[in-house]
C-alpha cells in the first residue's frame, strides 16, 4: 500500500510541476523534427515564431511534437478524471445507496433502475454518453460515473441493510434517536472504511476507461494531451516506431496499477474481514 | 425449484424494459437538438431534417417508444445511417468473430483461474498466493490495449510466432482460425484470468474458514477431497457468478481488442459506428449487448439450483 | 489401559497474546468407557486441548511440550497420514455448533458414507446398510428420508445426531465432544445428552466431553477436570469436585451457578402496574407470487403485566416467541394486533412522531455484548446519546452518566474509552448504564445475561437485583436458562410455539409446574437433582 501512496504521490507531483520538468507546451511541434527516437535533438518552434533546440527525452510523434511534454501534461487529465469520476460516483451512489438501504419503499425501484444501468456494460455507456455530450472533461467524467453509481449504490444499500441489523442501531431506536441522525451518526461512519475502498479502485476503472475512450478516438478531444491520445495517434506507426505507444502505456499502466495496489492496501488495513474478499 | 426458475426469469423483464428505456431517452435526452447532434457539426438544414423524419423524432416521444419498442419486439433494430443495411443484419453478419474470441477468451480464463485460485486459497500465504495476488493486480491495472501491444510487440515482431491482426472464419479451418485468435483471446483473458483467481482465491478462503471444513478433516479425509468436494463445492456460487458479471468488462475488452487486432467483429462495428454518428446502429448494439447481458446472467443463476441444494426447496 | 492419556501438556500461544501458553502442563487419564468433563470458563484452553488431542490446531498454536497417547499411541509428533488415519477410526470428534458443521451441498447419507469409504473397504451396498443402521441407532426417524436430505432441511437437533453419527459409525475407542449441546434448546439438550450416555455405555466408548454447564456436568460426568486460563486446578469424580470442591477457583464456580429453587422473595401485589399487555400478537408472512402463503406466527394472544418493583421472567426456548414480545413492547417491531399500555398508555398502534416521548419509559438490554455497542463511539458518547435525543444538556447528560457508571461499579474514566477495550460482562454493564440514563420505568433485559461467562452471569444478576430494589424498577427479564429464571423473576411467563402456556408467581410454576410443557422444560434442565455444595 505505501507503494502505491508513494507512486500516486509521485504522480500528482509530477502533474502540478509539469511546466518545470523540462517540458514545453505541449501542443508545440515542428514538422521537422517528426518520429525522432527517444533521446534525440531536434528542434520545436514555440508559439511566437522561436526555435529552440530540445532533447525528445521520450521520442516525436509524427507531428513533431514532444512524446515527453504530452505524457507529462496527460497526468494532469488523468488524475483529474480519476478523482472526480470516483468524488461524484461516491457522492450519488451514497445518497441513492441510504435511501435505498433505509427506505423500503423506495427500494425496489430503485434497486431496479440500478440493474437496468448495470445491464448495459459500463465502456458502451462510457462511449455513447460521450459520442452525444461531445468530448469534454466534464462529460467524460460524468459519462464513466454513471455507470459506476450503481456499483456504489449496491454497496452502500448492502452496508445499510447489515447495520442496520446491529444491536447497536436497534438500541439507538430505542434510545429515541431520530432517523436521519442514526443514517449519519451511527451507519455512515461504520461505511467509510469500504467505501474509501470503493472509490480507489472507481479512481483506478477511470483511469482506464478515459484512456480507451480516447484510445478509440471517442473520448476527450485530441488537443488535449491524454494518454490514450497519445497512443492513438502513435498506433498507425506502432510497428516502426513503437516508443509513441509504449511511454503512455507504460504511464497508464503503472499509475492504475498505484491506485488499485492502493485500494488494496486501504482494504487490507482498514478492514480485515473484508481483505479476503475481493 | 419451479418458482424460484419463474421467479427469476419474470425478474429479469423489468431490467430489459428499463434497458430499453434508458436506450431509447439516450439519444432524446441529450440537450440540444439530437438530429442535429446526430448529421453532425457539417449538416446542413435539409440532411438534420431528414435524419429527424428518419428517426421519427418529430411524433410525440410517447408514440415514438411505441412504434421504436414494437419494431424492437419483432427483431426490428432499425436501419444503419452509414452501412444502409438492417442493423440486425449488420449484427449477424459480425456475430462470428466477436463470439469465437469470447469463447475461446472464457474457456481459457477458465481453465487457468479456477486452479490457480484454489491453490493459492489452498497455500494462503505462500509464494503461490502471493505471486498470483500481484499477478491479479497487474491483470487489471494494465489496460488492455497496453498489453495487447506489449504482446503483439514481443510474440508477433520481436519473436514472428503469431501474426499481428486479422482474422479467419471457422468454417476455412480450425487451424488458421486458433492462430489468428490465439494473441487476442490471450491477451483478453488476461483480464478475466484475473478476476476469477481472486474471486475463486477468496470465496475458496472463506469455505476454508467454515465449520463443516473441520469436521471434514476430523473425519480423516484425505486432503484433496476436503478441498474438492467440500471446499469448492461451496464456493462455487461466488465463482459462477463473478463469470457472469465479468462478463460486462468482457465485452468492453472485446471493443478494444478487436480494435488492436483488426477484427472484424461487433466491437469493431460499434467503434465504427460511434465515430461515423451511425445511431441507430450504436443503438442496435447497446441493446443487443445488454441482452446476452442480461440472459448469460440468468442462466448463471439458474445454474444456483444445481451447485446449492438450498436454493432448490 | 486407558483409551486417552495426556501428561504435562504445554501448548504455546504466538507471541504476543495475554499469557504464554494456552493450556500449560495439564495432565488427565480417560478410561474405558469413562465420561470425563472438562470444565471451565472461556479462555480456560479446554477447547485448544480437545482440537490438539485430533491433530487439528493450527501451526500457530504448536505443541510445546508434554505427551497425548491414544490407546498407547503417541500422538504428539505423529504424521499427519497417521493421524488422518486414526481420525473417524480409533478418535472422532463432535462440535459445537451443528448449524455450521455439516457441508451445506451434500446430502447427510452422503456425509456418514465417506467416512466408510475413506476408512474401510466396504462395498457400496455394505456402506449403505451401515449408514442406515448407525442413522436408526441414533434415534433419527426414517433413515431413509434422513439419509437422502441436505442438512438444511433437519433441525438443529436432528443435525446433531448426524454428527454423532458420523463421530460413532466405526466405533473409534474416544469420543471428544466440544460443546456439543450448547446451542441446542434445553428439551433437544437433554434428549441429545441421553443418547451420548446410551451409546457410549453400548459401545464403552471414552468421551472427553468439554462443557462450561454445571448442569451438564452433574448429568452426565464420571469425573470431572476443571481449567482456569490453561491450567488444571481439579481434578476428581464427579461427586467429589461438585459437592466438595478444594480450589479456591472451582468453589467459586459452584456459587456462582443458580439454583433452580426461587429465591422465595416476597411479592408485592399493590404496585402499580407499568406493563400491560393484552391479547398481543405477532404474524409474520407474505403470500407467495404462486398463491402459497408461509405465514409465521410468532407471539399470539400474550397477555401479561408487570408491576413497579417486580420482576416478570419469560421462559422458553428458541422460537416461543418471546424475544418477539421483547421487541413489541419496546416497538421494535409492529406488533399485528393487541393491546400493549405502558403507564396506562396505549402504544401499540402508536407513530413514531407520537412514540418518540414515550420511548424513554421502556429500555432494552440485549444478548449480545459485542454488538450493542457503536465501535465507532466511546462509551460516554453511548451512554448520552439517550438523554441527549430529549432535550437534556450535554453537561447534564455527562453528569448523569458519570453518576450510572458508579451505580454499575465501573470506573468512570471508562467514559472517554472505546467499546473494545473492555470485557464482555463490562460491555453488559455499559449497556445497562446506557439504558438507565433515560430513567425508564420498565427495564427489558433480552437474554441480556445468556452470552455471558457463569461467575460473570453471577456478578450482573446481582447488579440486576440491585438496581431493581434502588430505582424500584418494573423489569421484564427473557431467558431460556430455568436457573436464571429461579434467581431473579417474581412472576414467570413460560411460552412454546408463539403462547403463554403457563403464567403465575415463580414459586408457583418452579413447585408446581401445571402445564405439561412446563414439566418436560423441568424435567430436561440438566443436574436439576443434584446438589451442588461447598462444603
Amino acid at each position: 500500500m505505501r507503494i502505491g501512496a508513494g507512486v500516486i504521490a509521485a504522480m500528482v507531483l509530477v502533474a502540478i510541476a509539469a511546466p518545470w520538468l523540462g517540458t514545453v507546451d505541449p501542443s508545440l511541434f515542428d514538422a521537422g523534427s517528426r518520429d525522432l527516437l527517444p533521446g534525440k535533438s531536434g528542434q520545436i518552434t514555440t508559439l511566437e515564431g522561436e526555435t529552440l533546440q530540445h532533447t525528445f527525452l521520450m521520442g516525436s510523434d509524427s507531428y513533431g511534437r514532444d512524446i515527453y511534454s504530452r505524457v507529462i501534461y496527460g497526468t494532469r487529465v488523468s488524475l483529474v478524471v480519476g478523482i472526480a469520476t470516483a468524488l461524484l460516483a461516491l457522492a450519488v451512489g451514497i445518497v441513492c445507496g441510504l435511501s435505498a438501504g433505509y427506505l423500503r419503499w423506495l427500494d425496489g425501484i430503485l434497486m431496479r433502475f440500478m440493474d437496468g444501468i448495470m445491464a448495459i456494460p459500463a465502456i458502451l455507456v462510457a462511449i455513447a454518453l460521450v459520442a452525444l455530450w461531445r468530448g469534454s472533461i466534464v462529460t467524460v467524467v460524468a459519462a464513466i460515473a454513471i455507470p459506476e453509481i450503481p456499483r456504489v449504490t449496491r454497496l452502500v444499500r448492502s452496508l445499510v441493510l447489515t447495520i442496520r441489523e446491529e444491536p447497536y442501531v436497534e438500541a439507538a431506536i430505542a434510545l429515541g434517536t431520530p432517523t436521519w441522525k442514526i443514517l449519519f451518526g451511527h451507519i455512515l461512519p461504520n461505511c467509510v472504511a469500504p467505501l474509501l475502498v470503493q472509490g480507489t479502485f472507481t479512481c483506478a476503472f477511470a483511469i482506464l476507461v478515459e484512456a480507451v475512450l480516447s484510445f478509440l478516438g471517442v473520448g476527450l478531444p485530441p488537443d488535449i494531451p491524454t494518454w490514450g491520445n497519445i497512443m492513438a495517434e502513435g498506433r498507425a506507426q506502432f510497428v516502426s516506431f513503437p516508443h509513441n505507444v509504449f511511454f503512455p502505456g507504460i504511464f497508464l499502466a503503472v499509475t492504475v496499477l498505484a491506485v488499485n495496489m492502493l485500494g488494496d492496501g486501504l482494504r487490507d488495513t482498514l478492514d480485515p474481514k473484508m481483505a479476503k474478499r475481493i | 425449484m419451479f418458482s424460484f426458475v419463474a421467479r427469476r426469469i419474470l425478474a429479469t423483464v423489468p431490467v430489459l424494459l428499463i434497458v430499453a428505456v434508458l436506450v431509447f431517452l439516450l439519444l432524446r435526452l441529450t440537450p440540444g437538438d439530437p438530429a442535429a447532434i446526430l448529421a453532425g457539426d457539417a449538416a446542413n438544414t435539409e440532411q438534420i431534417a431528414r435524419i429527424r423524419a428518419s428517426l421519427g423524432l418529430d411524433r410525440p416521444i410517447l408514440a415514438q417508444f411505441g412504434i421504436w419498442f414494437g419494431n424492437l419486439l419483432q427483431g426490428d433494430l432499425g436501419e444503419s445511417f452509414y452501412y444502409k443495411t438492417k442493423v440486425a443484419t449488420l449484427i449477424a453478419q459480425r456475430l462470428e468473430p466477436t463470439l469465437s474470441l469470447a469463447a475461446l477468451t472464457i474457456s481459457i480464463a477458465v481453465l487457468v483461474a479456477v486452479p490457480l485460485g484454489i491453490l493459492a486459497a489452498w497455500r494462503f500465504g505462500g509464494w503461490l498466493d502471493r505471486a498470483l495476488m500481484g499477478f491479479s493486480v497487474l491483470g487489471f491495472s494494465v489496460p488492455v490495449f497496453v498489453l495487447a501491444y506489449i504482446l503483439i510487440w514481443l510474440v508477433s515482431l520481436k519473436l514472428g510466432w503469431l501474426p499481428v491482426q486479422g482474422y479467419q472464419r471457422l468454417a476455412d479451418g480450425p487451424g488458421p482460425w486458433l492462430y489468428h485468435l490465439a494473441l487476442p483471446s490471450i491477451t483478453l483473458s488476461v483480464l478475466y484470468i484475473a478476476l476469477i483467481a481472486r474471486v475463486t482465491r477468496a470465496s475458496v478462503m472463506d469455505a476454508l474458514g467454515e465449520d463443516y471444513i473441520r469436521t471434514a478433516r476430523a473425519k480423516g479425509l484425505p486432503e484433496v477431497r476436503v478441498l474438492v468436494r467440500h471446499a469448492l463445492a461451496n464456493a462455487a456460487v461466488p465463482i459462477v457468478t463473478v463469470i457472469g458479471i465479468g462478463l460486462a468488462l468482457l465485452i468492453g475488452g472485446v471493443v478494444v481488442t478487436e480494435s488492436v487486432y483488426a477484427i472484424p467483429g461487433l466491437g469493431r462495428l460499434t467503434v465504427d459506428a460511434v465515430l461515423a454518428r451511425d445511431f441507430p446502429t450504436v443503438q442496435g448494439l447497446i441493446l443487443f449487448f445488454s441482452f446476452i447481458y442480461v440472459l448469460v446472467n440468468l442462466l448463471v443463476d439458474l445454474s444456483y439450483v444445481f451447485l446449492d441444494p438450498r436454493i432448490r426447496y | 489401559m486407558n483409551v486417552l492419556e495426556v501428561k504435562e501438556l504445554s501448548i504455546a500461544l504466538p507471541p504476543g497474546a495475554d499469557r504464554p501458553h494456552a493450556v500449560s502442563k495439564v495432565s488427565f487419564t480417560v478410561g474405558r468407557g469413562e465420561i470425563v468433563c472438562l470444565v471451565g470458563e472461556s479462555g480456560s484452553g479446554k477447547s485448544v486441548i480437545a482440537q490438539s488431542v485430533m491433530g487439528l490446531l493450527a501451526k500457530t498454536l504448536p505443541v510445546a511440550s508434554g505427551s497425548i497417547r491414544l490407546n498407547g499411541d503417541e500422538l504428539v509428533g505423529m504424521s499427519e497420514s497417521g493421524l488422518r488415519e486414526r481420525r473417524a477410526t480409533r478418535m472422532s470428534m463432535i462440535f459445537q455448533e451443528p448449524m455450521t458443521a455439516l457441508n451445506p451441498v451434500m446430502t447427510c447419507g452422503d456425509q456418514i458414507d465417506e467416512v466408510l469409504k475413506f476408512h474401510s473397504g466396504h462395498s457400496r451396498e455394505e456402506r449403505r446398510k451401515r449408514t442406515l443402521n448407525i442413522v436408526r441407532e441414533v434415534a433419527l426417524p426414517e433413515p431413509g428420508r434422513i439419509v437422502a436430505s441436505y442438512p438444511h432441511q433437519l433441525s438443529g437437533g436432528q443435525r446433531q445426531r448426524i454428527m454423532i453419527a458420523m463421530a460413532l459409525v466405526l466405533e473409534p475407542a474416544l469420543l471428544i465432544a466440544d460443546e456439543p449441546t450448547t446451542a441446542l434448546d434445553v428439551t433437544t439438550q437433554a434428549q441429545t445428552l441421553r443418547l451420548i450416555a446410551e451409546l457410549q455405555a453400548k459401545h464403552g466408548t471414552g468421551v472427553l466431553f468439554i462443557t462450561h454447564d454445571f448442569g451438564v456436568v452433574a448429568e452426565i460426568a464420571h469425573r470431572v477436570a476443571v481449567l482456569r486460563l490453561g491450567e488444571l486446578v481439579e481434578l476428581g469424580t464427579r461427586d467429589e469436585v461438585l459437592k466438595h470442591p478444594r480450589h479456591e477457583y472451582t468453589k467459586m464456580l459452584i456459587r456462582s451457578v443458580p439454583t433452580l429453587k426461587p429465591h422465595g422473595r416476597p411479592v408485592n401485589q399493590d404496585t402499580p402496574v407499568v406493563l400491560e399487555t393484552r391479547r398481543l400478537s405477532k404474524i409474520y408472512g407474505a403470500r407467495g407470487w404462486f398463491g402459497r402463503g408461509r405465514e409465521v406466527r410468532a407471539a399470539e394472544d400474550v397477555t401479561l403485566e408487570v408491576r413497579r418493583g417486580q420482576t416478570l421472567g419469560i421462559v422458553g426456548e428458541s422460537g416461543s416467541g418471546k424475544s418477539t414480545v421483547a421487541r413489541c413492547i419496546v416497538r421494535l417491531v409492529d406488533p399485528s394486533s393487541g393491546g400493549i399500555r405502558i403507564g396506562g398508555t396505549e402504544i401499540a398502534t402508536m407513530g413514531a412522531t407520537a412514540l418518540r416521548p414515550l420511548r424513554r419509559k421502556v429500555q432494552i438490554v440485549f444478548q449480545d455484548p459485542y454488538r450493542s455497542l457503536n465501535p465507532r463511539r466511546t462509551v460516554g458518547e453511548a451512554i448520552i446519546e439517550g438523554p441527549l435525543n430529549y432535550g437534556v444538556t450535554r453537561a447534564a447528560a455527562l453528569e448523569r452518566a458519570t453518576k450510572l457508571m458508579e451505580l454499575v461499579r465501573m470506573d468512570s474514566a471508562a467514559l472517554s474509552r472505546y467499546p473494545h477495550q473492555f470485557s464482555g460482562g463490562q460491555r453488559q454493564r455499559i449497556c445497562i448504564a446506557r439504558a438507565l440514563a433515560m430513567e425508564p420505568e420498565l427495564l427489558v433485559a433480552d437474554e441480556a445475561v445468556s452470552a455471558l461467562d457463569v461467575s460473570v452471569q453471577a456478578q450482573v444478576l446481582q447488579l440486576l437485583e440491585e438496581i431493581r430494589t434502588r430505582l424500584d424498577l418494573a423489569m421484564l427479564f427473557i431467558t431460556h436458562d430455568l436457573r436464571v429464571a429461579a434467581q431473579v423473576c417474581d412472576q414467570v411467563a413460560v411460552m412454546s410455539g408463539g403462547r403463554v402456556v403457563e403464567y403465575g408467581p415463580a414459586e408457583e410454576i418452579f413447585q408446581r409446574p401445571k402445564h405439561a410443557y412446563t414439566r418436560a422444560l423441568f424435567d430436561a434442565a440438566p443436574g436439576r437433582d443434584f446438589a451442588f455444595g461447598t462444603t
